[in-house]
């Protein structure tokens, strides 16, 4: 039995860690937001405000998805409905 | 906690939320949590706020002192943020959205007070979800009668419509664990900082405490009221 918790607790921890790879699509996403802003910036610098905004407000929503790899990997390691 | 985090034995990280005292509810077993205190202290604080808001407006001078000023400047700026988006149904539902807007960013940034955010509890963000999903429905059968929305559920065709169903269903779930996720990584990563760094966590934690409570906070409450405005909107709109 104690075996089985502490393989299960191990496990955990490993899912928890591949959960979070989820962090690279919102981290690729987020740099490809932010330079097609600043090429956006360099051909109108009047807009620069709009345009940063736009950005902030896209990169937040873009963000979601890695926060959720971030929830699951929380739940694994401190919920831990597992075990 | 500490069993099953694979963190030295000494560290005090502590970014739960935790039971003050229980009280017995039609025979369960209720807990007063930490995040009920830290939201009564967010509400005293946005009800004294008010309280001298009031005040200020009632003897209004010609020539704005500081206070008069600031409370001029946060309405001024909700309202043109909220008649940006909302344009001509703006005016109704210019007290919701200013309300949920200074509750979360006070909520937000409670934790560079040393509060645990009350934002980084899923008990608060999901009634701010429902809340607003409440709103767009209530809307959409007010604005679109039950024929719009019925049309709108068979958009592309009839056979489509579960599928929208839970596109209309995932709105509230994601927009409430974008913020208590966002919230929580803060909370989480100062907490770790804080419990594992404690020896050289001398002056620099400053500078992650304005990003992930004053920026990221800002930026997850614009997120939150911009993304519900835009449903609402949507709702309303009847020509869609």
């Amino acid at each position: 039995m104690e075996f089985n918790t502490n393989f299960i607790l191990g496990c955990s921890a490993i899912g928890a860690g591949l959960a979070v790879i989820a962090g690279i699509g919102p981290g690729v996403g987020q740099g490809i937001a932010a330079g097609h802003a600043a090429a956006a910036v360099g051909r109108n610098p009047g807009a620069k405000s709009d345009v940063t905004s736009t950005m902030l407000l896209g990169q937040a929503v873009a963000e979601t998805t890695g926060l959720y790899g971030l929830l699951i990997a929380m739940l694994l390691l401190f919920v831990k409905p597992l075990v | 906690m500490g069993q099953g985090i694979l963190l030295s034995e000494s560290a005090d990280i502590d970014f739960m939320v935790h039971g003050v005292f229980p009280y017995s509810f039609f025979g369960h077993q209720v807990w007063i949590t930490t995040t009920h205190i830290c939201v009564l202290i967010v509400m005293l604080i946005i009800i004294g706020f008010c309280f001298a808001a009031n005040r200020a407006v009632k003897h209004a001078s010609e020539v704005p002192g500081t206070f008069q000023n600031i409370v001029e400047l946060v309405v001024e700026m909700l309202d043109n943020m909220i008649g940006n988006v909302m344009g001509k149904f703006s005016p109704k539902f210019r007290n919701y959205i200013g309300t949920i807007f200074i509750f979360i960013l006070l909520s937000n940034i409670s934790g560079l007070f040393g509060l645990r955010p009350p934002t980084a509890d899923y008990g608060v963000t999901l009634p701010l979800g429902v809340m607003t999903f409440v709103l767009i429905h209530f809307n959409k059968f007010k604005h679109q009668k039950v024929k719009g929305v019925i049309a709108g559920l068979c958009d592309p065709w009839p056979f489509w419509a579960p599928i929208n169903i839970i596109g209309d269903v995932a709105v509230p779930i994601s927009l409430s664990l974008r913020l208590f996720a966002n919230v929580l990584s803060g909370t989480v990563m100062m907490a770790l900082i804080y419990g594992l760094l404690s020896k050289i966590a001398i002056i620099w934690p400053a500078a992650l405490h304005v990003y992930f409570d004053l920026f990221s906070g800002a930026i997850q409450t614009y997120v939150f009221c911009m993304l519900t405005m835009t449903y609402i909107t949507d709702a309303c709109t009847t020509d869609g």
